[in-house]
């Protein structure tokens, strides 16, 4: 049967072109790859290849024509036995089928123009699990309640392992995996070259080929090298395989400002991580929330960023001895209640947040205080519902002001709880620099206790 | 060990092939070529979207490669990964539904012609950053490693590619770590428009650039799919014996332009002509066949029909399956915890 060739679209945009050379006449034979004519857009000029294979019946489109538009018919190839009649009767034939779509998506309602905007963050999880009466509390460290996490998921569980720079014969930069070599051996306490961009992309073909990786960044600020396997290929991987490729993944180490490192070592990036599709982010301020959640971050099957803080690392906290102590994923802790104002931060801005409340019940201010924990996907729920409470919001964290966690949290509450709130939400958040590296800069450009109680009163207009 | 520096290493009596194997290259090749041939003319027709990188040419690469793997060993390449699919043997239907967006494609419509995946036949993408599937790949190999599992992982990239930093990064840890893992260096002489003397130095020697990693490597005639089996069989051996990494560098042409928008000043008209009509892979098989009476033209027209057919299918489902259903937008984000 005679087929028509169309003008092809050889770029995303291209919608009409110059059909400036035919290298065939008609009566040519042509076969499958032969370049039968060129074509010239705005941007360049390009060959066009046959699939077809014949004899060119007719030339429809003569050479030089200007502004051809894309799939119009340009030439007739005619199949082994067929004269020129055929070629009339084929550009009679009705062009090729539209694309189906599939059902166009219901209109948004004019009452409901958020319709396309973020589906509402709805976190149903569990709370935390109860410890039951008389369970004996473990005064231990940040550090070590890690270090326990990754050994009790690594006893149960062959396909978890740990690797980092110095993980493994130095005990870890800062002590994290300390005993993990002793105990589990070098086949799954692994450490790598300094060499971040490369071992994060290994750990991530090994999370697709079926281990569990948790892998340590020295700081998080070396995990900038590896930004690209962390977003392009853990996170999105799950969504572009159409569910078939997931990463059970952990990315963790201490993450924000440590003391007098200077601007490159010290950035937090809780906001960064935070605007991902397709991550989990986890930020624990106490003890048993690192253990807790850094079990469930291993067990998680999706990618995971585990952001400690290496202040927090040597401070006891109480953790409750069980067998198995897992704290869900997106739940959001009361650190302290209140009824006056609500203070909200995590990790290290729970200090400031917690020496804030004390302050201020010092004068008879009463404040709840939430830590997050997870900062995605963000327990909404439970800051709602505080602000219902209280009517005042503050927001506490080290990092950058400009598009922060505070700046999110600030957006949700004045869209789902505006007629609650007595006073606009107010951030206290690091300065817009650079970490400067002079004590007293560096001072000044981090958050401190007295910012967040003069936030609670300007709040609270007093 | 000491980095073997050979251009051909691997001896003519290695390379025959029974007829039975030439067929079956001269079939994997030729589906590869017109399914390719389809799918540039469906982008020409607006069918597919955005990028399309087309693999014509290079078929042997591939089916080689494929013809040497054991059940299990991983495939992974970058963004020109319609050939590769189609050698893993996945279905030539999905992979067409997903080149124009559609729900019955490999990623059900949202992952394209460069995201496309299938676990059951061990193919892990169909990666778009440049050189990014090469620790990724390694990655394979040290889980291959971890479970013991006496598989290989072929991870695929350009010579361009070749260029990245994350590469040497990847070629170092396999080679300390022993990780069983053939990287193949697909060097079609062009990065985009960029001539692989341009851009590469000792651009002649690819195959050597795991030289200082202690990684052995082997430059091989990828337009000859006999050569690059009896290659890749070697680096097999020598990954499933325990040694570490290995690096095949298959001299191979794009006859396209590197994705659609197409072939335009960097190279001559000849240039393309003569490697086409002097070293087309799926020529060589096909004149060898005839010559040596193991095949007639009719059984040749019989395999181009058949294979014809199964293109057919695949670009009419890929016309006529639905768009993904606008659920489906907000679906595999993430796994249920």
């Amino acid at each position: 049967m005679a087929v028509e060739i169309l003008m092809p679209a050889l770029s995303p945009t291209m919608e009409e072109g110059t059909l400036a050379k035919w290298l065939v006449k008609e009566g040519d034979q042509i076969s499958s790859g032969d370049i039968i004519a060129e074509i010239e857009t705005d941007k360049a000029t390009m060959e066009v290849e046959t699939v077809d294979e014949g004899t060119v019946g007719k030339i429809l489109i003569a050479e030089g024509s200007e502004g051809v538009k894309v799939n119009t018919p340009i030439a007739i190839v005619l199949a082994e036995g067929e004269d020129a009649s055929a070629a009339e009767a084929a550009s009679a034939a009705p062009p090729p089928p539209a694309a189906p779509a599939a059902e166009a998506a219901p209109e948004p309602a004019p009452a409901a123009p958020a319709a396309a905007a973020p589906q509402p963050v709805e976190v149903s999880v569990p709370a935390d699990p109860d410890i039951p009466a008389g369970t004996e509390m473990v005064s231990m460290t940040v550090r070590e309640a890690l270090r326990d996490a990754m050994a009790e998921e690594m006893r149960t569980d062959d396909a978890v392992f740990v690797m980092g720079e110095e993980v493994a014969e130095y005990q870890g930069a800062y002590k994290v995996t300390q005993g993990l070599l002793d105990e589990f051996g070098d086949r799954r306490v692994i450490d790598t070259p300094i060499t971040e961009h490369g071992f994060t992309g290994i750990a991530v073909g090994a999370g697709f080929g079926g281990l569990k990786p948790v892998l340590e960044f020295m700081t998080f600020n070396f995990a900038m090298q590896a930004i690209d396997h962390i977003i392009n290929s853990a996170a999105k991987t799950l969504y572009m395989s159409g569910g078939q490729m997931g990463c059970p993944i952990v990315f963790r180490g201490p993450n924000g400002a440590a003391a007098r490192v200077g601007a490159q070592h010290s950035q937090d990036y809780s906001a960064w991580y935070s605007s991902v599709p397709g991550l989990k982010v986890v930020s624990p301020y106490t003890a048993a929330d690192a253990k807790g959640l850094l079990k469930a971050a291993i067990r998680d099957p999706n990618p995971v960023i585990f952001l400690e803080n290496e202040i927090l690392y040597g401070r006891s906290f109480d953790v409750p001895k069980l067998d198995d102590w897992v704290v869900p994923i997106g739940k959001a802790r009361i650190a302290q209640e209140g009824t006056d104002v609500t203070i909200v931060s995590f990790s290290i801005g729970m200090t400031y947040a917690l020496e804030a409340a004390e302050k201020l019940a010092a004068e008879g201010i009463s404040a709840e205080v939430i830590d997050l924990r997870t900062l995605r996907p963000m327990d909404m729920a439970t800051i709602i519902a505080s602000v219902k409470k209280t009517n005042r919001l503050v927001t506490v964290e080290e990092g950058w002001p400009t598009c922060g966690i505070g700046a999110e949290i600030a957006a949700h509450v004045s869209s789902e709880a505006f007629d609650w709130l007595d006073a606009p939400v107010t951030r206290v958040a690091g300065k817009d620099v650079p970490m400067p590296y002079a004590a007293n800069l560096e001072k000044l450009a981090l958050p401190h206790v007295d910012e967040v109680v003069a936030a609670a009163k300007q709040v609270l207009y007093i | 060990m000491a980095a073997r520096k050979t251009r051909s290493a691997t001896k003519k009596s290695d390379t025959a092939f029974t007829p039975e194997e030439d067929l079956h290259a001269y079939r994997e090749m030729l589906l590869i070529r017109r399914f390719e041939e389809k799918a540039g003319q469906m982008y020409g027709m607006g069918l597919i979207g955005g990028f399309c990188h087309l693999y014509i040419g290079q078929e042997a690469v591939v089916v080689g490669m494929q013809m040497a793997l054991n059940e299990g060993d991983q495939m992974i390449t970058s963004y020109r990964d319609h050939g590769h699919m189609l050698a893993c043997g996945m279905d030539a239907k999905g992979v067409m539904a997903e080149l124009t967006g559609r729900q019955g494609g490999y990623s059900k419509g949202k992952g394209g012609s460069m995201h496309m995946f299938s676990r059951e036949k061990h193919f892990y993408g169909g990666h778009g950053i440049v050189g990014a599937q090469v620790p990724l790949g390694a990655g394979l190999a040290f889980a291959n490693k971890y479970q013991g599992n006496n598989n290989v992982s072929l991870t695929f990239f350009g010579e361009g590619a070749a260029n990245q930093g994350q590469v040497y990064e990847a070629f170092n840890m396999a080679s300390i770590w022993k990780l069983p893992v053939i990287f193949v260096i697909e060097n079609n002489g062009y990065a985009m428009g960029t001539a692989v003397k341009r851009s590469a130095a000792k651009s002649e020697e690819m195959y050597a650039r795991g030289a200082a990693f202690g990684i052995p490597g082997e430059q091989v005639d990828g337009m000859d799919v006999r050569a690059v089996k009896a290659a890749s069989d070697k680096a097999l051996a020598h990954c499933r014996a325990g040694n570490g990494p290995y690096i095949l560098e298959m001299r191979t042409y794009r006859y396209r332009g590197h994705s659609m928008s197409g072939p335009a000043k960097y190279r001559s008209k000849e240039e393309v002509q003569k490697m086409r009509q002097e070293h087309d892979a799926i020529e060589q098989v096909k004149h060898r066949m005839i010559e040596a009476g193991t095949a007639t033209e009719a059984d040749l027209k019989e395999i181009d029909k058949e294979v014809r057919a199964i293109v057919t299918e695949a670009a009419e489902f890929a016309q006529t399956d639905r768009e993904p259903d606008p659920s489906e937008l907000w679906t595999d984000v993430l796994v249920d915890a």
